[in-house]
C-alpha cells in the first residue's frame, strides 16, 4: 500500500495509481441517487449549515400569510412588479456588503457610498455630461471612497466598524455638499430612469426568460458532468423543471396588463430589474466561486493567519474587498436614483444600509466571515421587501380585539428588526454548532 | 515496521544528509538561545527533535524555515550550501513546516485548503477538477483512508483528520523536508496511531521528516534518530536502533546527559 520509491510524492506528475486513489474516496465518485442527495443535505442542515434555507422558508411563509389575508392587493400583478422594484436597491447594496461580510468586516457606509455615487451621476447628467462619462465619474468617486475605506481598515488597522461609522458622517456630508442642503437633483436620462420601473416588451421578456433558462441549464449540466455522478441527473431535471415552471409562470404573468383599469395606458412586460439583478448575481458569483480572488476572500474570512501563511496578501485582499463593495454599492446607487428619478440628501440614508446588511444576513451570509453567497443577498432582500410591502397592504386590522395599524412605520420597523434578529440568531447558533 | 526503519536508518546514515545545519548561534538581545547547534536530517528517515520548553527546538526550526535569521552558522540542503532568508526561500527548497495550530480554514474543504495560495488556474479560472485529482493522489500516496470525501469542509473533520490534511498540504508539490511540530499533542490514542503511521509512510516515501514531540513513546515508536536539546545546545544526537530507552531520553531532556550520552560542561562527549 505504501509508496516504496525513493522520490517524494509529487502531486503533479508522479503516476501514483489513480484507481487506488479513487477507491479511497468512494463518496466523491459514487453514483448518488436523489435520496442520497436529499440525505446529504439534511445532514448538512443538521450540522448547522443552514445556508439560505431559512430565507426561502421565510419567503414562502410571508407570501402565504399576506396572500391569504389580502388576496386582491398583495397577489395583484401590479404589486408583484412594484415589490420587485422596491427590493432591487437593497438587494444590490446587500451584494456590495457581502464582499466585506465574507472577511468578517462590516461596511456601515455602503448606503451613503451609493448615495454619493448617485449624486455624482445626477449632477453630472444635469450639467449636460454624456451618460458614459457621468457613469465613469460616479464609479470613479465610488472607487476613491472604497480605496479610502480599505486603506483605513487594511493598512492603518482601524476596525471596519469604526471606520465605516465615521464614513457614515463623512459620506453624508459629501452627499449634502453635492446636492446642497435640502436640494434635490432631478434625472432626465431615460436609461437611468428605466433601470428601476422600466419594463421590457413582452417579446423581450420571453427572450430574456429563455436565454436565462438556457444558461442555467447549461451550467447545471456542466456541473453534473464534472461531478462524475455525484450529482444525479434526476436532481438536474428537477432543478431545471422548477426553473422552467417558475420563470415561465412569472414571465407569462408579468406580460399581462397590470395597470389599474383607469390607467391611461397598459403596463406589460418583465421589469428591467429582474435581468439586471440576475446578471449582477451571475457576475459576482463568478468572482467568488471561480476566481482565485474569491477563494482568497473566503480564506481570509475563514482563518486570517492560515491565509497569511499560505502566502495570500491579506492586507491587499481586505483593501480590495472594500473597493469591490464600494463599486457594487455605486450600482446600488443607480438603482436608488432610478426608482425616484432623482437624488436628494436622503438617497441611501435612513434604513437603506441596515436593510442591506440585514438582507445579506437573513439570506444566510455570516456576520462572522467566511460564509456567504451572492444569491443570499437576493433572497434576504426579498424577505425584507416583503415585510413592509405586505404589512402596508394589510393596513388597519382588528387583531384579537385590538386595532393595529400594520401599515404604520412603527410596526414595519419592528417586524424588520425582529426578522434581522432571528436571522442573526440562526447565524450565531449555527456557528456555535459547527465550531 | 521497526526492522525496515532501522534498515533505512543504517543505509542512509552512510549517504549525505538532506539537511546539515552546523554551528548555528542565535541570540535574542542578551539571551543566547542557540549555542553552536549542529543538526542533521537524512532523507527517508524520521528525526525526532526533543527537549524541554525553552531548550531551543522552536528557534532552531524557525531558523531552518527562514522565519528567524541565524547569527552565525551554515546550512547545507540537498548537497548545496544554501542561505534561507524567508519562509518563501524555505518553501522553494522543499522545506515545509506543519505548525501546531495547523493553519487550516474551517470554512473551506480539504481540496481548497491543500491548494490554498497555490491554486491551479486554467484560463483565468480555478481548475477545481485538476486540484481535486491532485489532492486525492497526494492523500492516496499517504494511504489516507479515513477521509470519506475530499470535498468535506475541514470543520467536519476530527483532530487526527485535520492533522492528516495539514501534513498532506505540506507534502503536496515538491517537498523534501517536512517538519511536524507536536503533531499528536491534541490527539486521542487511535488518532495518534494514525498520525504516527502517516509519519512513517511519509519517511518511507523518501522525505526527510523532523518530528518535534514531548511524547517519548511516540518518539521511540517512530523516530530513526533522536536529537535532544538542552538549554540551547544539542545534548545528544543518537540513532534509536541502538536500544535507547525512554529513561535515557527523559534524562537527556531534563539534565542534558544520561550515562554515556550527553553534555559535559557544554560539550558533547
Amino acid at each position: 500500500m505504501t509508496i516504496t520509491g525513493d522520490t517524494p510524492p509529487d502531486a503533479g506528475n508522479e503516476p501514483v495509481s489513480v484507481s487506488q486513489a479513487l477507491s479511497d474516496f468512494s463518496l466523491d465518485d459514487q453514483q448518488n441517487s436523489l435520496s442520497d442527495v436529499v440525505r446529504a443535505s439534511v445532514t448538512r442542515l443538521k450540522s448547522g449549515d443552514l445556508g439560505s434555507v431559512p430565507a426561502v422558508l421565510a419567503i414562502i411563509v410571508l407570501v402565504a400569510i399576506f396572500g391569504l389575508s389580502r388576496p386582491d392587493s398583495f397577489l395583484s400583478l401590479l404589486n408583484l412588479a412594484n415589490f420587485l422594484d422596491q427590493a432591487s436597491s437593497v438587494i444590490v447594496i446587500a451584494m456590495a456588503v457581502t464582499f466585506v461580510l465574507l472577511l468578517g468586516d462590516i461596511d456601515l457606509s455602503a448606503g451613503f457610498t451609493a448615495g454619493v455615487s448617485a449624486a455624482v451621476l445626477a449632477t453630472r447628467l444635469q450639467d449636460g455630461w454624456p451618460l458614459a462619462t457621468s457613469l465613469l465619474a460616479a464609479f470613479g468617486v465610488a472607487l476613491i471612497l472604497g480605496l479610502f475605506t480599505g486603506f483605513m481598515v487594511a493598512k492603518v488597522g482601524i476596525p471596519s466598524f469604526v471606520v465605516t461609522l465615521a464614513n457614515v458622517l463623512l459620506f453624508q456630508g459629501i452627499l449634502l455638499l453635492i446636492v446642497r442642503d435640502g436640494g434635490s437633483v432631478r434625472i432626465d436620462n431615460d436609461f437611468i430612469n428605466n433601470v428601476v420601473g422600466g419594463t421590457l416588451s413582452p417579446a423581450q421578456s420571453w427572450i430574456v426568460a429563455v436565454v436565462g433558462l438556457g444558461l442555467y441549464g447549461l451550467s447545471q449540466f456542466r456541473r453534473q458532468r464534472l461531478s462524475y455522478g455525484a450529482v444525479p441527473m434526476s436532481l438536474v431535471a428537477i432543478r431545471l423543471g422548477v426553473g422552467v415552471v417558475l420563470v415561465g409562470v412569472v414571465t407569462a404573468l408579468l406580460n399581462q396588463n397590470r395597470a389599474f383599469a383607469s390607467a391611461p395606458q397598459p403596463i406589460t412586460g418583465m421589469p428591467i430589474v429582474i435581468p439586471a439583478i440576475a446578471i449582477l448575481v451571475v457576475v459576482l458569483s463568478f468572482v467568488l466561486d471561480r476566481l482565485r480572488y474569491g477563494r482568497f476572500l473566503y480564506a481570509v474570512g475563514g482563518n486570517r493567519e492560515a491565509a497569511r501563511r499560505a502566502g495570500i496578501n491579506v492586507q491587499w485582499v481586505e483593501w480590495s474587498a472594500f473597493v469591490c463593495a464600494a463599486l457594487v454599492a455605486a450600482i446600488g446607487g443607480i438603482f436608488l436614483a432610478s426608482r425616484v428619478n432623482s437624488v436628494d440628501s436622503n438617497t441611501g440614508a435612513n434604513d437603506t444600509l441596515l436593510l442591506a446588511v440585514g438582507a445579506a444576513v437573513i439570506g444566510g451570509t455570516s456576520l462572522f466571515g467566511g460564509r456567504g453567497r451572492m444569491i443570499n443577498a437576493v433572497l434576504g432582500g426579498l424577505v425584507l421587501a416583503l415585510i413592509p410591502n405586505g404589512l402596508g397592504l394589510i393596513g388597519k386590522t382588528d387583531l384579537f380585539g385590538w386595532e393595529v395599524d400594520f401599515s404604520s412605520s412603527g410596526v414595519k420597523f419592528i417586524c424588520s428588526g425582529l426578522a434581522l434578529l432571528v436571522a442573526s440568531s440562526v447565524d450565531a447558533l449555527s456557528r456555535k454548532r459547527t465550531a | 515496521m521497526s526492522e525496515t526503519a532501522s534498515a533505512v536508518a543504517s543505509t542512509t546514515t552512510a549517504v549525505e544528509p538532506l539537511l546539515a545545519a552546523s554551528g548555528i548561534n542565535k541570540s535574542f538581545g542578551p539571551v543566547h538561545v542557540l549555542h553552536d547547534v549542529d543538526f542533521k536530517v537524512f532523507p527517508g528517515t524520521v528525526t525526532a527533535l526533543i527537549g524541554d520548553n525553552g531548550a531551543g527546538k522552536s528557534t532552531l526550526i524557525k531558523c531552518i524555515a527562514g522565519i528567524y535569521g541565524m547569527d552565525t552558522g551554515s546550512l547545507r540542503f540537498d548537497g548545496d550550501d544554501v542561505h534561507i532568508a524567508s519562509p518563501r526561500d524555505a518553501a522553494e527548497l522543499g522545506i515545509k513546516v506543519v505548525y501546531q495550530d495547523l493553519a487550516l480554514c474551517d470554512n473551506l474543504d480539504i481540496v481548497q485548503n491543500m491548494f490554498l495560495g497555490r491554486e491551479i488556474v486554467r484560463r483565468g479560472m480555478l481548475d477545481e477538477h485538476a486540484m481535486e485529482m491532485a489532492a486525492r493522489e497526494t492523500l492516496a500516496s499517504l494511504s489516507v483512508r479515513t477521509v470519506k470525501s475530499v470535498r468535506q469542509p475541514v470543520s467536519s473533520l476530527s483532530g487526527g483528520q485535520r492533522q492528516t490534511v495539514a501534513i498532506a498540504k505540506a507534502v503536496l508539490g515538491k517537498s523534501k523536508l517536512v517538519v511536524l511540530d507536536e503533531p499528536t499533542a491534541a490527539l486521542g490514542v487511535a488518532q495518534t496511531e494514525q498520525v504516527l503511521e502517516l509519519v512513517r509512510r511519509l519517511a518511507a516515501s523518501g522525505v526527510g521528516v523532523v518530528l518535534i514531540s514531548h511524547n517519548m513513546n511516540d518518539v521511540l515508536e517512530v523516530a530513526d534518530r533522536v536529537c535532544a536539546m538542552y538549554l540551547g545546545r544539542v545534548a545528544a544526537d543518537i540513532p534509536t536502533g541502538t536500544g535507547v530507552k525512554r529513561e535515557t531520553l527523559v534524562e537527556l531532556i531534563t539534565s542534558g546527559r544520561s550515562g554515556s550520552h550527553g553534555l559535559v560542561e557544554g560539550r558533547i562527549v
